[in-house]
């Protein structure tokens, strides 16, 4: 045997996994019959495809369930919608499968967008139906309030005024979020429907409103100098839309003053 | 229904079966489907001409990527292992090679699995992680070799925190 017959590791691999042209294959056989070793690597090797398929292969086979049938999933937009809100972790407006189209192989990577909106649709979540501590700092002393979580967050914040809409600041709470401490604002309305404001930093470029919706919650999210916000609240989507963008006007940045 | 949705109904057989290797839950596996055929049923208008196959695979490994990184911020409760009675039932071999998949990193996982359980190429699997062949086989390489020694029962090495 020759020089020329050395056969690479990555050639074992290749031989086993059938990506190697005819010759080569040949070499490969003619080496393994004298090198017991690089042989029995390649028999364990296919000894695990083995047991891979074997484990794993029934399931293609199954029929898949009915939330996975390409009618429900297509079912207009009304069925689309429910089908990505029965996942359990949000489909996401932005993002998807642009990526691929853009440069040929990646799905736009995760941003901090989908950890803050699911994030805070699990605070929102879990906070507002609470009837006796759904604060820690009620919103009568919203300097307080304001002053302890910009602290706390290392950047000026501010709890949008949003009587005008009718929704008053119950008060807010300290969080652990995606990034490191998280304020978390919450607002109650006339019949008791309840919207909350989550922000902390991030490093995402600025963006304008983004729609997002979760198990009959839905959310806007949006990045101002740093920080990220996600308007949470019941999936009515013009009535969260019209919340979203007056916080989002009160706390822009290009806008009017800022402060608490 | 579409050629396009054709191509897509075709695939979720095997969306469901790579998606379970993936995650090893049967629930979590086919929420990612669903994510995965939702995504690409809304980009149908961005789709002229290509393989859907690869494309729904590329989306899910990235899905099932972003779900990893996300539950890495909270603390995981991992069943105990080595005195579970399974381990030497008739089908321990089985399970034995789950449990070797499940303690590689995700991305010799998804390397491993699109070509052994998938059949795809060294080069649709390069596409779908955005690596370079080589990349693609020194993934390989490594899986097999922790697998091996798994298989061997060696102790799983511990897990590098990235």
């Amino acid at each position: 045997m020759t020089d020329r017959d050395q056969i690479s590791e990555d050639e074992l691999h290749a031989y086993v996994d059938g990506e190697l042209p005819a010759d080569r294959r040949v070499a490969v056989e003619d080496w393994l019959a004298t090198h017991a070793e690089d042989a029995a690597r390649v028999a364990a090797w296919r000894a695990q495809a083995e047991l891979i398929r074997k484990h794993y292969g029934g399931i293609a086979g199954e029929a898949p369930p009915k939330r996975l049938q390409i009618e429900r999933l297509t079912r207009g937009r009304r069925g689309m919608m429910a089908a990505a809100v029965a996942a359990v972790f949000v489909a996401f407006i932005a993002g998807g499968a642009a990526g691929w189209f853009a440069r040929g192989a990646q799905v736009a990577s995760s941003s901090d967008l989908d950890r803050f909106t699911a994030d805070a649709l699990e605070a929102y979540r879990l906070y507002v139906v609470e009837v006796r501590h759904p604060v820690e700092v009620p919103g009568d002393q919203r300097p307080h309030l304001v002053e302890w979580l910009s602290k706390r967050l290392g950047s000026p914040l501010r709890a949008p005024e949003l009587d005008r809409m009718g929704l008053k600041l119950v008060g807010g709470r300290l969080l652990p979020g995606p990034t490191g401490p998280t304020a978390f604002f919450m607002y109650e309305g006339p019949s008791g429907e309840r919207f909350t404001l989550y922000c902390g930093r991030t490093g995402d470029q600025q963006t304008a409103l983004r729609y997002t919706t979760g198990n009959q919650n839905a959310a806007y999210y949006w990045v101002d100098q740093n920080l990220a916000y996600v308007l949470s609240g019941p999936a009515e989507r013009d009535k969260l839309r019209d919340i979203a963008q007056a916080a989002y006007d009160q706390i822009d940045s290009r806008g009017s003053q800022r402060g608490g | 229904m579409s050629e396009f949705r054709q191509r897509i109904e075709a695939a979720i057989p095997a969306l469901r079966r790579y998606a379970r290797a993936l995650t090893r839950d049967t629930e979590t596996a086919d929420d990612i489907v669903q994510d995965t055929l939702v995504r690409a049923l809304r980009s149908e208008h961005l789709f002229h001409d290509g393989d859907v196959r690869a494309w729904l695979y590329t989306i899910l490994t990235n899905l099932n990527r972003n779900r990893l990184r996300s539950l890495s911020r909270r603390p995981t409760l991992t069943p105990i292992k080595d005195n579970d009675a399974a381990m030497t039932g008739p089908d321990s071999g089985s399970r034995d090679i789950a449990r070797a998949l499940d303690d590689l990193a995700e991305d010799q996982r998804a390397a491993l699995l699109l070509v052994v359980l998938e059949g795809l190429t060294y080069r649709e699997v390069a596409e779908i992680q955005g690596v370079p062949i080589g990349t693609v086989m020194s993934r390989l390489a490594r899986a097999r070799m922790q697998i091996k020694a798994y298989l061997d029962g060696e102790r799983p090495a511990l897990r590098r925190v990235k």
